[in-house]
């Protein structure tokens, strides 16, 4: 029984106009808030912009490509850090796609019964709540002796592929990538088992009707039908280890340089900031905001592009 | 199917040995490795963390402050003091403005372009890179009030904080049922009484959950504190000076070459992983018992 504009408005008027404001006001004071969040990130992108700009008019584009980073001279390039970066993120993509949607198909398809299932997928979730700074203190002392063997044996084997072409010695670009790659691991798995689970059931039936095994329904209907989410979560999983610091920077050497091996120790613009953030002054500061900027960008992208991704496959569920 | 054949026995039973159902089988292992390897680091780290971190967990830890080099015993005091309070601001600033937004987005602008607009937004904020939060307060508070504190700390981590709360209370309050705010409005509560009378109330179990969660991560972030609280050996006294926290000392003292202090960062290590598996497991808890 709808009430007509006139009831509604007599039953408005029926109170205070202070009241009536007042309630207004708290709808407004909500959507400020509100509009706040989404504020809170044009002023990052504003503020640490604005603090670069020294470095930007000293340097220009040739920051990104100058791998010279020089506090007595003042002179500042960044590229073994956004090398580092990359190819650290790589590795991890590398290691943990696979696994991560073979974890997805694991807990989204029929293989297990629910009780076991669920407990599974807590697991999994709970590897991603797991401190970044202990994953970090676990790989300097668990990972990093047991990453060595088998970096030495491939080294003395393979030795002439440029990729194992020095001897680890600890820390280095591979430790950095596998530590990403367990870090970002629930990732993937937690959003290709949505868009795995988000496929039409009438999709599987009609596949095994039609005599279909379980993985020819898999790889023929069901992945295709996932793949965008899919690879919505690959994008933001790469932005996470794109920008992920404490790990990283204790695992992966902090050296500021570019080499092919990956047994060699790197950095990555994340660790470089957490390196000399601390102590820097007058320019350096503008670069490593510079630097920072540039990592804000990078991830940014990566992330609005995956959550435009992601978001097409919930609409149309 | 290019490869059907006339029945040979009329047995529905596959034959093992059929490429196809060879395929499907080798696949499926495949599948089941896959979950085994997921989980192999999630339990190496638990166990290492806990056989190297236990043998500290003792009063001590909790009541003296963090030894020097080169000097024995000590404990996480102030470290955990630190925690207590960058989390503690963290969480002050970012709960109401968090429930705050998530009421606009739940309450009054559902399902319109504005609430997608933000929406957008809080889950692209949510991937800004930590340390880039910690960039951002560095230069917005740190260089303003000329001193690294306890406070900007806690405002980095509420930066991070903020998106994951807007996102659990916006789900908690958009699963209330429609006909509480109904009878509410039909008993001339105005927007204001509604939603802070009816719906909230409504929707607490799911929002504390979420901020329990957040919490938890909050207190093992560590690169938004780096060069916000910076760290500090000993206790404090109020919120504008330096400090250091749990997750600070953890990585000074992991990269340290003294054993003593590398089990003080073991010992942190678990008191942080047990953080997050009790919140964890009671979030779990919460929402299991709601169905």
């Amino acid at each position: 029984m709808a009430l007509s504009n006139q009831q509604v408005s007599e039953i408005k008027r029926a109170r205070s106009p202070l009241a009536r404001q007042l309630d207004n006001g708290f709808v407004w004071l909500t959507g400020l808030f509100a509009v706040g969040v989404a504020l809170v990130l044009v002023a990052i992108a504003i503020r640490v912009g604005w603090e670069a700009l020294p470095a930007i008019q000293q340097f220009g584009v040739g920051f990104l490509t100058s791998s010279r980073w020089d506090p007595v001279e003042d002179i500042y390039g960044a590229l073994p850090q956004i090398y580092g970066t990359l190819v650290s993120s790589l590795i991890a993509l590398l290691i943990a796609m696979p696994i991560g949607i073979g974890v997805a198909i694991f807990l989204s398809e029929d293989f297990l019964p629910n009780k076991i299932q669920r407990p599974i997928v807590f697991m999994v979730e709970l590897l991603a709540a797991i401190p970044s700074v202990v994953y970090g203190l676990w790989g300097i002392f668990v990972l990093i002796p047991i990453l060595r063997n088998m970096g030495v044996a491939l080294n003395a084997g393979l030795g002439w592929i440029p990729l194992f072409s020095t001897r680890p010695t600890g820390p280095g670009m591979y430790v950095a990538g596998v530590i990403l790659a367990i870090m970002i691991l629930p990732i993937i798995a937690a959003i290709s088992r949505d868009a795995l689970v988000a496929v039409p059931p009438e999709l599987r039936q009609a596949s095994y009707g039609l005599g279909a095994t379980r993985w020819e329904t898999l790889f023929k209907v069901i992945l295709p039908a996932a793949f965008s989410g899919i690879v919505g979560g690959i994008m933001l999983a790469m932005g996470r280890a794109m920008g992920e610091t404490m790990a990283t920077t204790m695992v992966i050497g902090n050296a500021n340089k570019i080499n092919p091996s990956l047994f060699d120790q790197g950095s990555t613009i994340a660790s470089l900031l957490a390196n000399q953030f601390a102590e820097a002054s007058g320019l350096q500061i503008s670069s490593l905001m510079y630097a920072a900027f540039v990592l804000f960008l990078i991830t940014l992208i990566v992330n609005v592009l995956a959550e435009l991704v992601v978001r097409r496959v919930r609409m149309k569920v | 199917m290019s490869d059907s054949q006339p029945f040979i026995s009329r047995s529905l039973h596959r034959n093992p040995w059929a490429p196809r159902t060879l395929f499907s089988n080798v696949m499926t292992g495949l599948a089941i490795a896959c979950a085994v390897i997921a989980i192999v680091p999630l339990v190496a780290v638990l166990l290492y963390v806990l056989i190297n971190g236990v043998s500290r967990l003792d009063l001590n830890l909790f009541t003296q402050v963090q030894p020097p080099p080169r000097v024995l015993n000590g404990g996480l005091g102030n470290a955990l003091q630190g925690t207590l309070y960058t989390v503690g601001i963290a969480t002050l600033l970012a709960v109401p403005f968090g429930v705050m937004a998530a009421v606009f987005l739940s309450e009054f602008v559902r399902d319109t372009r504005l609430a997608r607009w933000i929406g957008f937004a809080t889950n692209v904020l949510s991937g800004v890179p930590s340390i880039v939060a910690g960039t951002f307060i560095y230069s917005a508070i740190v260089l303003t009030t000329k001193t690294f504190s306890a406070f900007s700390g806690g405002v980095a981590l509420a930066i991070l904080m903020l998106p994951v709360i807007v996102r659990t209370a916006t789900e908690a309050l958009e699963l209330v049922p429609s006909e509480l705010r109904q009878a509410a409005v039909g008993l001339g509560a105005t927007r204001f009484q509604t939603v802070a009378g009816v719906v909230l109330p409504a929707a607490l179990p799911g929002i504390i959950t979420g901020v329990m969660l957040s919490v938890a991560r909050a207190a093992g972030e560590t690169a938004p504190v780096l060069f916000t609280a910076l760290g500090w050996p000993t206790w404090i006294q109020n919120i504008w000076q330096q400090t250091n926290t749990l997750s600070l000392l953890v990585y000074k003292f992991a990269t340290a070459p003294y054993p003593n202090q590398q089990q003080l960062a073991w010992a942190g290590s678990l008191l942080l992983v047990l953080l997050v598996l009790v919140t964890n497991i009671l979030a779990r808890f919460f929402i299991r018992r709601k169905i």
